[in-house]
């Protein structure tokens, strides 16, 4: 199905189960402990080998020489493996980096040796006794002193924009502008510490390849490890039913899958690897640190007539740019605009994507610039943000938004959150020893189109089979195909079965960039649109007049059993959905209103969320109880993005001081209060026959500086670094002695 | 993690014969915080001697109208018995503010006073760390050090003592109680309990190898105000920052440990007789000759806050 024109009424709108609030159909696997996941597939893999990685100590350079004597000869161990003993496995999808092989180091804790052993502990035991000999190189691991050296680089995932992208003067417009806002923001590494590490169990058979994995595009990792291993795609079978969270990181194949594999082969068993928790920080992505430079400039009524952003990261040689200007170029109107980014090199664990990548960093810093300027001006922030939204692609005003509810969201959500009792006085509410304020930030991701497949049977008892490549990574896919499948076929969720993460199955879009829901339910939509033909056909009706509901097929006073289509043997339906250029046309993009309250204690500077709430505006809403988890989840995410995340760096070594979870802190439960969620429902024709839209990030999108501006609100002190720690206030907040 | 053998000690005097007879054996009880080290190869014990079951975890009234705490009462078992909430409240405000449920469960009284310290660099074993290797150096120092000791540091070593429990023993004036491998007992004061660096790092309490902890003991209750402050980035399961446990009575004198920014809790006797003259004073005088780093020096005006504020809600 080629979607080319906005969509008009179909099946879906009756929303008798799709829109309404489904539990999740895998919920019982999960709290149960059956849902398989890649490293505990014991019904697939009965007696596994286990690999452990070691990594290289050094942050760039070479390796010389491995002794591996010792660990070969320790017990249990079946095989070593080391990068000298191979030749560099090429980069996967999306990645510039070399995963194993070769004698380069290019970032701290990047495999050099797999040991693979009879048990895990002996793996682990072993490993400690290789001895590693490097030739060590300096590395370039400090952003703030690499970024004089940055040179201007074009977005990976925006390449329609010029590298410097201005529209008008800015220069003469900041000039002439009466109010003017000229700061820096720094956003700092993240790591996605989801609750599952990459993991793979891998098993070869007669040449042929299977992994179970953790994947959350199955086909760009199926790519990606064929070709690291030079096998042809058809030999590798991968599988990912369930897995434990991603949050971008599991976009890109890792190491664990490929040395999975080499580790497999060395043995002649099966063999699994788990990137070990201590690893995942060096070894695996990170959200790149930013420093940004925002330039603002105003009339007196509060509208924007000059936006300059200009944001700085660094990489590995080859590597990518964090988009943190992509935000700019969308959210607010202003008729002089100077967006651009510069990359430094950094021999840092590589730079890629982590939820909402560009947008998340991005609006941490433009949304703290736009609460300074409203207060420069005197306006209310959430005022301000309404007298700036555009209808309008402002590079292209020719082109509108497909549906574009800023203003509601903004509205809405300050009527709802009571901001009107919000004191614009910084400073100026206590609550006993607390301080208190209000912040609002507003929330912008951008909409992906990609093609997506399924197939689709209608067994002969009745039942829906649901066959994709599409994964679940905690979100609710499982439950929102069930429902786009019982909706389109007329039949109850509980009589659909889905099966998902197979790279037997049709491809689709993966999970990641907030694309997944609406890409694969509208290639679902697009299968089950092929089966209501065939199952017309079947039962000798016009298609164009047909009914699906309640188990029956009805046209006019006619009405059949669905199941009577299947009386001689299933029906099977496979089609994807691709899209034509209505993207080109409309700008199709999600909004949020992020409004947070947060106490700030006067004597030691602990900052608690009180309160947040966000309102949505994601076109349809496909299943509200799991979109509300995205949601309450990404604002928990930004919680940690205001208050306390952060890689840091041991500039002396070169790499991520605190990289596992006692170090790299993120909320827990006790630092995350009531968070409330509203959704808008505004169904979206342009963006998909399904007529929803990405939910994944955009509760992320805003939440941080929503955090931020309470603080600034409560204290009146303006932290521009990211993490807002206490260290930051504590020399700024009132005296208590 | 390296083999090791194992065995469950009959008594508490088997326990120790095996201990002091074998080179490299550990006592382990909660296994809290020793597995983890043993799975990094930071602490490599060839032989384990398994205590948990003793009859050391009662908590008995003393003669004297003090506590006495088995050394393998728990975490959760000793916030949680009554004498310790109503007279001894300092140290159960310090204990659940420590770890979380799960881990309170299984730590000990005697395992939670000797936990090892939380340096990052102690826990990076491509790096040097005196603790560790003795001799081979400091890798904190230059490093990244925001959770760090500021004061009773050495050149050798800035890690500071991550307990809570253990500040508030501090301010409560308790006991440890040993058994030797010679059978006799003896009675050290907490005071003395946790070592300062000095130039041997690696030597963290005075304990003799096979030398066991059986229990703590609390002297009568203090009276007086007891609070406990932690604070820290994220409102559960972090180690402090800055912590402070004061005793405060209605008179204004008082008692003071701070927890988070020294290699033992930081009580200065002398400082807290200043406690009329309010936290500032206090602050001065216990953190005199302190020599922070450019990264954890907020913890010393933090200390003072924090301070203030425990003040404030004593007078309240």
């Amino acid at each position: 199905m080629h979607f080319d024109t906005s969509a008009g009424r179909n099946p879906i709108d009756a929303q008798t189960i799709v829109g309404r609030p489904h539990r999740r159909i895998d919920g019982a696997l999960k709290v149960t402990g059956t849902a398989p996941y890649a490293y505990e597939r014991h019904d697939a893999v009965a007696d596994p080998t286990y690999g452990w990685i070691v990594g290289a100590s050094i942050a760039r350079g070479r390796v010389t020489r491995i002794d591996a004597a010792a660990a070969r000869a320790a017990p249990g161990v079946l095989a070593v493996l080391t990068t000298l003993e191979y030749d560099a496995a090429p980069p996967g999808f999306r990645t510039t980096l070399t995963l194993f092989g070769g004698a380069e180091v290019r970032h701290y804790h990047q495999a050099v040796a797999l040991v693979v052993a009879g048990t895990f502990e002996e793996a682990r035991a072993a490993a400690h006794l290789l001895r590693i000999d490097y030739d060590s190189e300096p590395a370039r691991c400090d952003l703030a002193a690499e970024a004089p050296k940055s040179e201007p680089i074009a977005d990976r995932d925006g390449p329609d924009y010029p590298v410097v992208d201005r529209i008008g003067d800015v220069e003469a417009a900041l000039a002439a502008a009466p109010v003017t806002l000229d700061e820096s923001y720094g956003t700092p590494d993240q790591t996605h510490a989801m609750m599952e590490p990459h993991a793979t169990t891998a098993a070869w058979r007669d040449g042929k390849l299977t992994i179970w994995t953790s994947a959350q595009v199955v086909s760009w990792h199926r790519n990606s490890l064929a070709q690291a291993l030079g096998l042809a795609k058809e030999d590798l079978r991968l599988e990912a039913p369930f897995i434990g969270g991603g949050f971008g990181s599991k976009l890109i194949m890792r190491s664990d899958a490929l040395l999975a594999a080499l580790g497999a082969k060395a043995v002649g068993r099966p063999c699994k690897v788990a990137l070990q928790r201590p690893l995942i920080a060096n070894n695996g992505t990170r959200r790149a640190g930013t420093i940004q430079r925002i330039r603002l400039g105003a009339d007196r009524d509060g509208r924007l007539t000059a936006i300059a952003h200009h944001s700085v990261n660094g990489n590995l040689p080859g590597a990518f740019a964090e988009a943190a200007v992509a935000p700019t170029r969308l959210i607010y109107a202003a008729p002089n605009r100077d967006l651009s980014m510069r990359l430094a090199t950094l021999d840092l664990a590589e730079g890629n994507d982590m939820r909402a990548p560009g947008e998340a960093p991005g609006l941490m810093a433009l949304e703290i610039a736009m609460d300074e300027m409203a207060e420069r001006l005197g306006i209310d922030p959430v005022a301000f943000r309404i007298r700036n939204d555009t209808q309008v692609d402002p590079r292209r005003p020719q082109r509108r938004f497909s549906e574009r509810h800023l203003i509601e969201c903004l509205e809405l959500g300050a009527d709802r959150f009571g901001w009107a009792r919000r004191n614009p006085v910084p400073g100026s509410v206590s609550d006993g020893r607390w301080l208190v304020g209000m912040g609002v930030a507003a929330g912008f991701r951008q909409n992906l189109l990609m093609p997506s497949g399924a197939r689709v049977r209608l067994e002969q008892d009745g039942r829906l089979s649901v066959e994709t490549d599409m994964t679940d990574i905690g979100t609710g896919s499982y439950t929102i195909l069930a429902q786009t499948a019982a909706e389109m076929m007329g039949v109850p969720i509980e009589a659909v079965t889905v099966r998902l993460g197979d790279s037997d199955y049709p491809e689709a879009a993966g999970s990641g960039g907030q694309f997944g829901a609406n890409n694969a339910t509208s290639g679902l939509y697009a299968a089950c649109t092929t089966l209501r033909a065939t199952v017309a056909a079947r039962l000798g009706f016009d298609v164009e007049d047909v009914v699906f509901a309640d188990g029956m097929v009805t046209a006019g006073r006619r009405s059949a059993p669905l199941l009577d289509a299947a009386k001689d043997g299933p029906l099977t339906a496979e089609d994807r959905i691709t899209y034509g250029d209505l993207d080109k046309e409309f700008v199709q993009a999600t909004f949020g209103a992020q409004f947070a309250e947060v106490a700030v204690d006067r004597f030691t500077g602990e900052m608690r969320v009180r309160r947040m709430l966000a309102v949505i505006d994601a076109g349809r809403v496909l299943n509200p109880l799991t979109a509300r988890s995205q949601v309450i989840g990404a604002m928990t995410m930004g919680v940690g993005s205001a208050l306390m995340e952060a890689l840091v760096v041991d500039t002396r070594h070169g790499f991520f001081i605190n990289h596992d979870l006692g170090g790299y802190e993120v909320p827990v439960h006790a630092d995350i209060p009531h968070l409330d969620v509203v959704f808008l429902d505004h169904p979206d024709p342009v963006s998909s026959p399904m007529k929803a839209k990405g939910i994944g990030e955009i509760g992320l999108c805003g939440a941080a500086a929503a955090v931020a501006n309470a603080v600034h609100n409560a204290t009146g002190i303006r932290v521009r670094d990211y993490p807002i720690t206490l260290d930051k206030l504590l020399d700024r907040l009132p005296r208590v002695a | 993690m390296r083999p090791f053998t194992y065995e469950r000690a009959a008594s508490a005097e088997a326990a120790v014969a095996a201990v002091a007879s074998r080179p490299g054996a550990r006592f382990i009880a909660g296994g809290t915080n020793l597995l983890d080290l043993m799975k990094f190869q930071i602490e490599t014990p060839a032989h384990l001697v398994d205590i948990r079951h003793l009859p050391l975890r009662g908590i008995e009234d003393l003669p004297d109208g003090g506590l006495r705490i088995g050394a393998l009462a728990t975490n959760t078992e000793v916030a949680a018995h009554p004498r310790v909430k109503r007279e001894y409240g300092v140290l159960a405000r310090a204990i659940v503010a420590g770890a979380t449920g799960q881990l309170r469960n299984k730590a000990t009284t005697a395992g939670n006073l000797l936990q090892r310290n939380r340096c990052p660099y102690f826990y990076e074993t491509s790096l040097p760390c005196n603790k560790r290797q003795p001799g081979s150096g400091c890798s904190a120092l230059g490093g990244v050090t925001r959770s760090l000791a500021v004061v009773g540091t050495s050149p050798h070593c800035i890690a500071q003592n991550p307990g809570d429990m253990a500040v508030a023993l501090r301010v409560l004036d308790a006991t440890v109680e040993t058994v030797r491998p010679d059978g006799s007992q003896r009675r050290i004061a907490i005071g003395d309990f946790h070592l300062l660096p000095g130039d041997r790092p690696e030597i963290e309490h005075p304990l003799a190898p096979g030398e066991l902890v059986t229990a703590v003991t609390l002297p009568r209750p203090p009276g007086g105000t007891h609070r406990y402050h932690k604070v820290r980035d994220r409102a559960s399961y972090a180690f402090a920052i800055v912590s402070v446990a004061v005793v405060l009575q209605e008179d204004g004198t008082g008692r003071v440990a701070f927890g988070g920014v020294a290699p033992r809790p930081w009580r200065v006797e002398d400082a807290e007789a200043l406690l009329p003259s309010g936290p500032a004073a206090v602050v001065a005088a216990a953190f005199q000759g302190a020599t922070p780093t450019a990264g954890n020096a907020f913890k010393i005006p933090l200390a003072e806050r924090a301070l203030a504020l425990v003040l404030s809600e004593g007078r309240a």
